[in-house]
């Protein structure tokens, strides 16, 4: 299954970013920086997603006590926070153009630099405690906490209405959704971004069950020395 | 390539940041996951023997 789901995001990727780097038009306002929508958008959006899979995930584990969700929690966020950099890089290229600065303490904004100290959080305590249920279970509690923030970064411009950054790119209402040039490599790159996710979390997830399997085997053959 | 006009540089730093960050993450995925079967396969083998 994975190597058919991660030549599935290759395709999609490569796809989506070559059409929409070489074969989409200007925006008449924004010019060619438009370009980097192909990037930002399927980014901050798997930053929030990831984010809410590794809520489900740390619920599961706390309500039910299956190690593999906690485990593919701790496999999703290396995963998260690179689509939280790549997100908030590319939007501080884009920004400085067209807002005329790096950065800004818009709401949106912020609330998604503070995602990525709980993405950076929640790796470090994964790191720093040594019994892995232990590990799961405060994990899972910071997981609940910073999903206010996952939530915030989604919907803040609904909420507060103000601030530097535009509401969402893609929309059901025609209004606000990108123009159809934008719009179909776009989709192609986001459901890409997706599927890669898919695919990497599966490897992280399976990575991680035989690392705790190995573990488990070191410490018998240890105990059997003993 | 595409005529990217004042954007050039916000762009390619863009892309090139970004391609180069997932390209990290899936070789470390990628080497991890090597790393992990092959101690599994050493803890297996060592397990076996007794």
């Amino acid at each position: 299954m994975v190597p058919v789901v991660s030549a599935i995001s290759a395709v999609l990727i490569s796809v989506g970013l070559v059409w929409g780097f070489f074969f989409t038009p200007e925006d008449y306002r924004m010019g060619a920086s438009v370009k980097i929508i192909y990037l930002h958008v399927p980014s901050a959006t798997m930053a929030i997603n990831i984010w809410v899979m590794m809520l489900v995930t740390s619920l599961v584990w706390l309500v039910r006590r299956h190690h593999v969700s906690a485990l593919a929690a701790k496999a999703a966020a290396p995963i998260g926070i690179v689509m939280t950099l790549i997100a908030l890089f590319t939007g501080a290229v884009w920004g400085n153009p067209i807002w005329g600065t790096y950065w800004a303490w818009d709401p949106r904004l912020t609330s998604f630099m503070i995602l990525f100290l709980f993405y950076l959080g929640y790796m470090a305590l994964w790191a720093a405690i040594e019994d892995a249920d232990t590990a799961a279970d405060l994990t899972s509690v910071l997981c609940i906490v910073g999903s206010v923030f996952a939530v915030l970064s989604r919907y803040a411009f609904n909420f507060w209405g103000q601030g530097l950054h535009q509401g969402a790119s893609l929309s059901l209402d025609k209004e606000e959704n990108v123009s159809d040039v934008f719009w179909q490599p776009l989709v192609l790159s986001l459901v890409g971004f997706g599927v890669l996710f898919l695919a990497l979390v599966l490897i992280r997830t399976r990575t991680e069950i035989r690392l705790r399997r190995a573990g488990a085997l070191e410490a018998r053959g240890a105990s059997r020395h003993a | 390539m595409p005529d990217l006009g004042k954007y050039g540089f916000e762009v390619l730093s863009a892309y090139g940041f970004s391609l180069v960050l997932m390209a990290g993450l899936i070789w470390l995925t990628w080497r991890a996951s090597r790393a992990a079967v092959r101690r599994l396969e050493a803890a297996e083998a060592q397990s076996d023997e007794h």
